[in-house]
This record gives structure tokens, sequence and C-alpha cells, in this order.
């Protein structure tokens, strides 16, 4: 095990971090009291890094993704998003967005809700049509354009909501629970599917989870989380290789890094027992 | 076993043979009745009698058995032959209440009316070409069998005009008096009840976006919008008329209070029904105020708008007819109506109310083809 770090340092880097935590904190004010969300979190994200977010409900996950998207503000702490604040990032539409369920209009058709981020950033009429030809094909929905999301199965209308994320150019793709609601089956193939198109695109993923072989299989890089506080106890550099075929999964080495995910997830949740 | 079996058929051979005597009676009987109703001799009267036994016991093997015989459903059928009859023998009754045994026929004629959509709803005309024309027969023939009734009752109960005209009297009326209806339908439909319809459902709508915008609005406008829906339309009407003058500006203004609220408190409950993720995702595009009202809050918010227009449709007939009663021009349908009515020509009115309510079901039918075509992705519309 070559790949140990708890506190990611920006110096490790080569490039500039997408996304870089330092001391961020944020809490709820609630009718029951203050909540803390999260607390104390410092993480870097590299560009073109694979990032799972893995930890039991309530851990921050999806709240630190949420506030590297500008949805939630911090109330601690400084994070940078390309160099600039979360809000500005967003006023420039770094980042797509795929969210636990596929939040597709019912009243456009398929092509229609992948063009919808692109009429709202004024691409022009042929650059709309071409983009959604290409991320269409690149979720492998070709065929589905003229359909209306409620005549797909869930995994198709997942992959629409993931063409929708990468009809612009965003660098950053924020993924939250993604295929948490889908079969294992239906996931696995998602799985495979997505890491191709990571391969293919370049783009820099942060992946909020919570099953331990979907974090190892996706990652080059799993940050364990653990709740009240919210906070990261545990970053782990994966040693597998980028190409992954899913049988990858009963390797010793994928077995050991899952083992070390675990362990940090129990570590986690021993606090409050 | 056998005996049980022998004494069925000997009871299936008897019921035969009673039909075939009632079917040669009724062939028989069918040229001798002629209008005025059984004036010839007694006896004819006391043979109708079998008539209604035979049509009660028709249906009531239908629903004990759930399948007739095809000798039974048209005999049963060839029954309707006798609504002509009726018709025409109330021509003599003139004022006179009918002879006792002409309700028995009646009574038969709407049993085998009954027999006839049974028949039509059942399974085998469900689906394919048949089931269309089923689905247009039945409820045609319901409602032909009701005005059949109202005929027949007012008439051979001598009912006085003036409480319940028979609707021959009301279509005669109806097709006689076509340009002034004209007149009233162009005056109250095309002028009051359209064009407070169209500024009320605009105003209204046009409020409610302003009062999304601004919170203090939504907070201030929306309970007095319940107060104002409130009021007692009889109570703003002479106020209008005053405002507005005789002519339709004042019944359009009654329609236009009548539709305002209606459509401002949908329209504002129907802004805050897009989901929270949907909104999120707007705002992860940096989506404005305009782009995410266009392309999500108000294809979200369609269903209740089109609630609130469906709604206004019969609210702002009844404005404007209402609206009529307290002063306006020599035409219109609610002066028509107030008139009419002091001049005891019933018939009048009962062709003006005809009109109206054919006016409002096109108005709503027409606001439902639309909403279905708009809303098509609405779950109950698509049925999933």
């Amino acid at each position: 095990m070559n790949a140990i770090a708890s506190d990611m340092k920006p110096a490790t880097e080569t490039l500039s971090p997408v996304v870089e935590a330092r001391g961020l904190g944020l809490t709820f004010h609630t009718n029951d009291g203050p909540v803390n969300a999260l607390s104390d979190v410092n993480l870097a994200i590299g560009k073109g890094e694979f990032v799972s977010f893995i930890g039991p409900s309530g851990c921050g996950k999806t709240t630190f993704l949420r506030v590297i998207a500008d949805l939630e503000q911090p109330t601690a702490g400084t994070i940078t998003v390309n160099g600039m604040t979360p809000g500005e990032a967003r006023e420039k539409r770094a980042y797509g967005y795929v969210f636990q369920a596929a939040g597709l209009f019912p009243w456009r058709t398929i092509q229609r809700n992948v063009a919808l981020p692109l009429e709202i950033m004024g691409y022009s009429q042929a650059e709309r049509r071409e983009r959604i030809r290409r991320t269409l094909e690149l979720v492998n929905l070709t065929g589905f354009e003229k359909k209306y999301p409620w005549q797909l199965s869930g995994g198709m209308q997942q992959r629409a909501s993931i063409a929708r994320a990468l009809a612009f150019d965003a660098d950053l793709l924020l993924m939250d629970e993604p295929f948490g609601a889908l079969d294992e089956i239906v996931r696995d193939h998602l799985n495979e599917q997505l890491l191709q198109l990571w391969a293919r695109t370049t783009k820099t993923i942060c992946f909020v989870t919570h099953s331990i072989p979907e974090a190892v299989y996706l990652s080059t890089k799993i940050v364990v989380m653990s709740p009240r506080p919210g906070r990261v106890t545990d970053v782990i550099d994966s040693t597998l290789p980028r190409e992954r075929p899913l049988d990858i999964r009963e390797t010793p080495e994928f077995l050991a890094i899952a083992a070390r995910v675990r362990d940090g997830l129990r570590a986690g949740h021993s606090y409050e027992d | 076993m056998s005996t049980q079996r022998g004494m069925n058929f000997v009871a299936t051979a008897f019921q035969r043979t009673l039909l075939y005597l009632i079917v040669i009676l009724i062939m028989l009987l069918y040229p001798l009745l002629e209008p005025p109703y059984l004036s010839g001799p007694r006896w004819l009267s006391v043979l109708m009698l079998p008539l209604l036994a035979y049509i009660i016991l028709v249906l009531v093997q239908r629903y004990r058995r759930n399948a007739l015989p095809p000798l039974e459903i048209g005999v049963g059928l060839f029954l309707l032959a006798f609504v002509p009859i009726c018709l025409a023998s109330l021509r003599g009754f003139a004022g006179e209440e009918a002879p006792r045994n002409y309700w028995t026929t009646v009574a038969a004629c709407v049993l085998a009316a009954w027999l006839l959509n049974d028949l039509l709803s059942g399974a085998k005309y469900r689906s394919g070409w048949w089931g269309n024309i089923a689905k247009f027969a039945v409820p045609t023939i319901f409602s032909l069998t009701l005005l059949f009734l109202w005929e027949v009752l007012v008439r051979a109960l001598a009912i006085p005009f003036v409480l319940l005209p028979p609707p021959t009297a009301i279509a005669q009326r109806l097709a006689n008096s076509l340009p002034v209806l004209m007149a009233d339908v162009n005056q109250t439909i095309f002028r009051s009840v359209l064009i407070g319809y169209a500024l009320g459902c605009a105003a209204g709508f046009a409020a409610a976006i302003v009062a999304d915008r601004f919170v203090f609005l939504r907070r201030g406008l929306l309970p007095i919008g319940n107060m104002v829906s409130a009021l007692p339309i009889i109570g703003v009407a002479p106020i209008m008329v005053m405002w507005f003058g005789f002519d339709w500006q004042s019944k359009a203004a009654v329609v236009v209070i009548m539709t305002f609220f209606p459509m401002l408190v949908n329209t504002v409950a129907g802004l805050a029904a897009s989901g929270h993720m949907e909104r999120d995702l707007m705002r992860t595009y940096a989506s404005g105020y305009w782009q995410t009202l266009v392309k999500l809050r108000l294809p979200a918010a369609m269903p209740f708008i089109f609630n609130a227009l469906k709604i206004n449709s019969t609210l702002a007939l009844i404005g404007a007819i209402v609206a009529e009663f307290f002063g306006t021009p020599v035409v219109g349908m609610g002066f028509r109506i107030s008139t009419e009515v002091g001049r005891m020509n019933v018939d009048m009115v009962w062709a003006e109310i005809a009109v109206a309510a054919l006016a409002g079901s096109v108005f709503y039918g027409v606001i439902a083809l639309v909403e279905r075509a708009v809303t098509f992705w609405h779950p109950s519309i698509r049925g999933g």
C-alpha cells in the first residue's frame, strides 16, 4: 500500500486543484437547535480525478457536494472551485450536477431535456443539435431522442440526466448517489459505462455513494466520512489501474482497498456507540 | 336428474309458446293502434298489460341469467316501435289527462330503452368499431329517454305550460326565435363572457406572477382575494352597472371580478408546484428568474392554471347572465330570461336556458381539449 493520504496538501498536486476546501464547516440552524452537517473538512481534488464520497447517511457527503455546487452556503472555512468561490463558479457554469433522481421535465422529450441547459446557456441551434447527438450517443441513448421521460425505464432516465449534465462544457461533474435508486444489475452496467465515459472525457468527477464496491470500483480517490459532526475520517488513493473490467472486483488489491474503506467507516461509527 | 331436466324442458317450452303467442299478438295489435290513443274498442286497452309484463320478465331474466335468446331480445326491442305511437297519441289528449292504460305502454317503452342501453353497455360492444358507436349511442339513448319521459309526463298529465313546457314546445320556440337568440348570444357570450373571461384570467395570471416576485404582495393579496371571491355577485352587479353603464362593459366587469381570484389563487399554487430538485437543477445552470419561470415553473403550473380556466368558464357564464338582471340594453340572455318570465313566456326562458347550457358545455369542452393537448405529460392525462 503506497497510497496513503489523510490530509491532502496542495503541494502534493502537480496542477492547481479543481476543488479545494480548508477548515470547511456548515451548521444548519433547525428548530431543534444547530446541526453540524460539516466540520473542519480539508480536501483537495485534482484535475481529472474520480473522487468518491462514502459514509453513512447524515455524514455530510451530499452537503459537501451541494457546497461545491453553491446550493448550500458554508458557515466556516474556505472553499474554492477552479480557483473561484462556488458562487462565481456556478455563474460561470463550471460544473454539471446529477441528482439522486433523474429530474427530467415530463413535458420535454429526451432530446429537449438534454437541450435544456444548452438553451439556458445560449448555445446556437446547430451547436445544440450536435451536442445532443454526441452526448446521447455517449450514454447509449441514441434512438430515444423523441421519447418522453415517462416512457423510459429508471436506468435510462438516469442516463438521460447524465447526458444533460455532460451536454455543456463543464470540466467538473458532481454526482449525488445517481444510481442509488436502481437495481444492482443496472447499476453495475451504468458504473462500467460511467468509467468509459470518464476515460473519454477527461472530466473531474465527484461521486457520492453509500456502496463500498461502487466507490472502490469507480474511484481514483475515496473520501471516507462519518456523521455527527460530518467530517472526513480517511482519504484513500486507489492503486487500481485506470482500465477496470467488472471482474477487477474479485482481485486481492480491490478487496484490500474495500477492507480499508470498511475499517474507516467502522472507526467513524465507534465514536458514537 | 332426468325429471329435473324434463321439468326444465317443459317450463322452457311453455315459456316459448307464451312468447310466440305474445309476438303474434303484438304483430296483430300494432297496426290497430292509431292515435288518438286507444280510442278504439275497450278490449284493446286491456291487451297492453301483457306487453308490460313481458318486458319486465325479459329484464328480470337478463339480470338473473346474463344472457338472452335472440328472440326475446328481438321482441323486447320491437316494443320501441310503440314510442312513435305514444308520442303521436299525445296530440289527442288536448290538455286532458291520459287514460290509465296509456301509462302501461309508456312504461313498456322506457323499459325497452333500458334493455337496449343495457345490451349496448355489454362486453360485446366494449371495443372496436361497435365500441365507438356504443360509446356515443348509450348516452344519446339515455338523454332521448329522459326527453321522451319529460314530453309524455308534461302533456299526458296536463301540467300547466307555465310550470313546465314540454321539450317539443321549447325546441319549436328555439327554432322560431333563432335571430333573437343569436343576438342574445352575441351580446352575452361573445361580449360580456368572452371579453370578461379573457381580461379576468389574464389579470389574475399577471397578478400571480407579480405576487410570486414580491412576497409581501402574495401575503397581502391572497387574503383579500379570498374575501373578494366570497362577495355576493348580486351585490356587486348593480354597482358595476353604475360604474360602467348599461351595455356589456358592466357585465364584463362582473365577470372579471368573478374570474380574477380563482385564476390568481390557482396560478400562485401552481408556481409553487415545481419540485426542489428541479429548481436546484435550474440554479446549477445559473438560470435567471425569467428563464426558470418559462422553462420550469410555468409548465409545472399548467395543470393548476387549466383548473382555474375550467372553473372560470362556468363562473363567467353565471356572472354575465345574472348581471344582466340589473340593467341592460334590450338584448342579452339574462335580459331575455328576466323579461320573458314576466310575460309568462316560459318556453322562451327555457330556450335561453338550453342555449346557455349548450354554450357553456362547448366553452368547457374546448378548454378541456386544449388542456389535454398542453398537459399531456401529467399522470392524470397520460394515465400512468
